[in-house]
């Protein structure tokens, strides 16, 4: 009898086979998930590409596909339920058969479809040789869990394979921030989460319609496990039938260009992307930048957490190195998911770079990134990730800064440079019952309405897009207030001082000041940074932005007040939280960050959208265009004195051109007196650690180390330990609370 | 020859130096940090992002925290032009943001055509926006 506990001799593919189909659960696959580069040319490829390889004949099949896959966009944003949708937080794109993102629409999020790549490969290496699945013609596939490649749980995407002759040809996917996921809290996006499982729907990609035909049974699990189960329904056939339109297309493209043709130019779109590249990456100049920024908080408290980039550049290569970074927060959603940084930045590098070539994930096939593992921008497999904006943001930010630094110097641009774009989402997240008796959960398009940065020879623009979705919209707010129950009372009206200084000054934010009414149970909530440190700064030699706090009115029922003495009302921020108009209201300001909160009818709540950087010295900006600023009352007298240093008639605004070149003058020198060389600056300047009035996460002077909360606790990077946990907020109330309490009964003597 | 590396500063690359682009002021060895040759001032956040509302009544008014927050602002020592502005925590090192590759960028313009300013980029002129 032989041993039959000895495998020596068999086979290398039945022990593959075995291993195979004795995993036990198929989890995000590391060997997918850190290649953001391109797969390797199947022999098929080859084969096309041999065949068709006229560059002119493959444009022309690629821009037939393009038009395509743009109508399928058209038809995403138009028929799409979620707001997102309906403003261009979406996505339709093309994919090679290996899964490559290759031809993603004009419109909508790059982002979202880089990601896509992830699942399609997880498809077509586990599901499409098991039994149990398949995947055939017909077929449809969903996702959302980030993990598994998308840029948080609130986006789902389809994923539909294209077959010519029973061959596998290429790949249709259309994504859509959807919103509602049955998180913790309402509108998909939950600050509370502590883990996972807070997060709402984990949908790993799976098969939920087979011929064209969506499963009922999947669908109504997947409508049980949210709050918007019309959404949910209703957003997956839009999706599918968009995958269904591009299939369409592509084979129309086959039926008149030959399958080969179509296969080639997929792929070759994919290369020519990368050579492009990388010959563009060879006008910089060779070396490193550095620049680091901070986010102020977790979405549950507010706390200083570093991002550090030194972007290096040599040749025809880029390595993006984000090592000494903050450790990952175990316990809360603000941790970003390398591959969220990675399509995030192929968002900055397609659209506010090289906007001129295809939108494609052969751009970042140059490209190197380097993370702490873990980190905040690389956290553990349970680590919450559904608030990854708060660090992504930061991280592409960081990102916009240094390729504007390596640019500017080149003699041939394909875009202009400029200062950083506001980042953050200064919008608000609703749930509840609406007016209609339904039971609803997403975000305001104001979440798309981030002040542009200036430019070299301009202002930046007004509310003019986020910066993962170029080409969206605000919508109307009078339509938006058709299907959910509150009204913005001040809507897109610019503040006055919410500036990014500059010879040319940030595009700036506009106020929005809501209030709730027509529901017996509605609320909101606050997903943003940036109320004690600005999000972003502002370029050679200009300022950033300032911070952001939410302000609320309590206790009033404003609609009231506008019936019976509408005079009260003041139409902006300033004016009703300094004058305080109403006698028995309650004022306060917040950070950006409310967890989820029913909203009484009538009562306020105010924030501003974000502006974006400035472009050069302050004292440099045209006369005239500060006066301009004035008379659209952007800016008050105060900034036009102290910062632009301007010397005007303040009833005519007529500019007294030699006294102010004289104040200026006076400003440089008294600059220069004010002043000290650097070596002596940073002398005097520079601590050894972090302060202890703020805790501080990342790195300091040394990339290699970083504190974890305090001074005192400092940790080589990605080996925290203990890991951070932070403290439940409401428990360190309570425990205050109770310390107060306790030293109380010992002042007057009880146990 | 002169790279225009940002809208404040040159590189001479004869010379192999940093200078200031409004007043042409040596600011030192173009292999070292630009920042050495400048001067430096920190200014509290509110001084540049003033409070636009009430701070005798409230905590968060639009102006950064000054324990989390401080401006460095970097001029030229000969003109006073305002070069870099940079926030940072109280105390953090200042970066040293720009070091390039002297020698590959002497031997990638010794293949191009001098220039006498930055060059802006191509010019687009938004399209009318109607609904």
């Amino acid at each position: 009898m032989g041993n039959d506990m000895d495998i020596s001799n068999a086979s290398p593919s039945a022990a593959a086979k075995f291993l195979s189909e004795t995993n036990l659960y198929l989890a995000p696959d590391p060997e997918i998930m850190n290649n953001h580069g391109l797969e390797r040319r199947t022999a098929y490829e080859d084969q096309c590409i041999a065949k068709e390889n006229d560059p002119v004949r493959l444009e022309i099949v690629r821009e037939r596909l393009l038009a395509g896959v743009n109508e399928s966009y058209d038809m995403l944003e138009n028929m799409g339920a979620a707001p997102g949708a309906k403003w261009g937080d979406c996505v339709s794109a093309v994919y090679t058969a290996s899964g490559d993102l290759s031809l993603a629409s004009s419109g909508g999020v790059v982002i979202f479809c880089n990601l896509v790549q992830y699942p399609i490969k997880f498809i077509n290496k586990y599901w499409t040789g098991d039994t149990s699945v398949g995947v055939k013609q017909g077929d449809v596939f969903i996702v959302n869990d980030a993990r598994y490649g998308q840029a948080h749980n609130t986006d789902q995407s389809m994923m539909m394979p294209v077959f010519h002759d029973g061959a596998l040809v290429a790949w249709a996917g259309a994504t859509v921030h959807e919103g509602e996921n049955g998180a913790i809290e309402p509108g998909g996006m939950p600050s509370l989460a502590e883990q996972i499982w807070d997060e709402g729907l984990k949908m790993s990609p799976f098969k939920v319609a087979e011929n064209y035909q969506l499963r009922r049974d999947l669908v109504t699990f997947l409508q049980n496990s949210v709050r918007e189960p019309k959404l949910q329904y209703s957003d997956m056939k839009v999706k599918m039938y968009v995958c269904r339109r591009i299939e369409t297309r592509i084979h129309e493209a086959i039926a008149e260009y030959g399958v080969e043709a179509v296969v080639a130019s997929l792929r070759m779109n994919l290369e020519d992307t990368d050579a492009e590249v990388r010959r563009r990456l060879q006008e910089w100049p060779d070396g490193t930048v550095r620049h680091a920024w901070w986010t102020d908080g977790t979405l549950r408290e507010n706390v200083q957490i570093k991002i550090n980039l030194e972007m290096t550049k040599k040749g025809d290569e880029l390595i993006l190195d984000y090592r000494g970074s903050s450790p990952e927060f175990t316990n809360r959603s603000n941790n970003s998911l390398d591959v969220t940084v990675k399509g995030m930045l192929a968002q900055l590098f397609l659209t506010f770079l090289w906007p001129d070539i295809p939108r494609n994930q052969g751009v970042l096939a140059p490209m190197t990134f380097i993370f702490d593992n873990p980190s905040v921008l690389k956290p553990g497999f349970g680590t919450p990730s559904a608030q990854s904006m708060m660090t992504v943001f930061t991280a592409w930010s960081a990102a916009q800064v240094a390729v504007m630094k390596f640019i500017y110097s080149n003699p041939h641009k394909y875009t202009r440079v400029v200062a950083p774009w506001f980042n953050m989402i200064n919008t608000f997240l609703f749930g509840g019952l609406t007016q209609h008796g339904e039971m609803v959960g997403n975000v305001c398009a104001d979440i798309n309405g981030m002040g542009g940065g200036a430019l070299a020879d301009r202002d930046g623009q007004h509310g003019c897009a986020p910066i993962f979705a170029t080409m969206s919209d605000l919508g109307e707010q009078e339509f938006i207030e058709e299907e959910v129950p509150f009204i913005q009372i001040v809507s897109k009206k610019m503040m006055t001082d919410n500036q990014g200084f500059g010879a040319h000054r940030g595009g700036m934010g506009y106020q929005m000041i809501l209030a709730m009414r027509d529901s017996p149970a509605f609320g909101f909530m606050l997903t943003a940074m940036g109320a004690k440190f600005p999000n972003v700064p502002g370029l050679f030699g200009g300022y950033g932005c300032p911070t952001y706090p939410l302000a609320r009115i309590q206790n009033i029922d404003v609609f009231d007040i506008l019936k019976t003495n509408p005079g009260s009302f003041r139409y902006s921020i300033e004016e009703l939280m300094n004058e305080r108009p109403f006698a028995d209201a309650v004022y306060s300001t917040h950070p950006m960050f409310l967890g989820y909160t029913l909203a009484q009818r009538g009562e306020l709540y105010m924030i501003a959208q974000g502006t974006g950087g400035g472009f050069g010295d302050p004292l440099d900006r045209k006369p005239e265009d500060v006066m301009r600023d004035m008379d659209e009352k952007l800016i008050s007298h105060d900034v036009a004195w102290r910062i632009y240093r301007v010397v005007y008639d303040k009833t005519t605004l007529r500019v007294d051109s030699e006294a102010t070149k004289a104040a200026r003058d006076e400003a440089r020198r008294e600059r220069i007196a004010r002043s000290k060389p650097y070596k002596d600056f940073v002398a005097d300047w520079v601590k050894s650690k972090p302060s202890a009035k703020v805790p501080y996460y990342g790195s300091w002077d040394d990339r290699t180390m970083v504190h974890a909360g305090s001074p005192d606790k400092l940790h080589p990077a990605a080996q925290v330990n203990p890991p951070v946990v932070m403290a439940n907020p409401l428990q360190v109330k309570i425990d205050k609370l109770q310390a107060e309490l306790a030293a109380l009964h010992g002042a007057k003597g009880r146990a | 020859m002169k790279v225009f590396v940002t809208a404040a500063l040159n590189i001479d690359l004869t010379h192999e130096v940093w200078e200031c682009s409004n007043c042409n002021h040596n600011l030192g060895p173009a292999r070292g940090n630009y920042k050495t040759g400048l001067l430096v001032q920190e200014r509290l956040p509110q001084d540049i992002h003033a409070p636009i509302l009430d701070q005798e009544k409230y905590d968060f008014t639009f102006a950064p925290d000054a324990d989390w927050c401080r401006i460095l602002e970097y001029c030229c020592p000969n003109c006073g032009h305002l070069a870099e502005v940079e926030y940072l925590p109280p105390g953090h090192p200042p970066a040293f943001d720009i070091e390039l590759d002297i020698d590959a960028l002497k031997a990638q313009w010794a293949e191009r055509e001098p220039l006498t300013a930055a060059v802006l980029g191509p010019d687009v002129t938004p399209l009318t926006h109607t609904h």
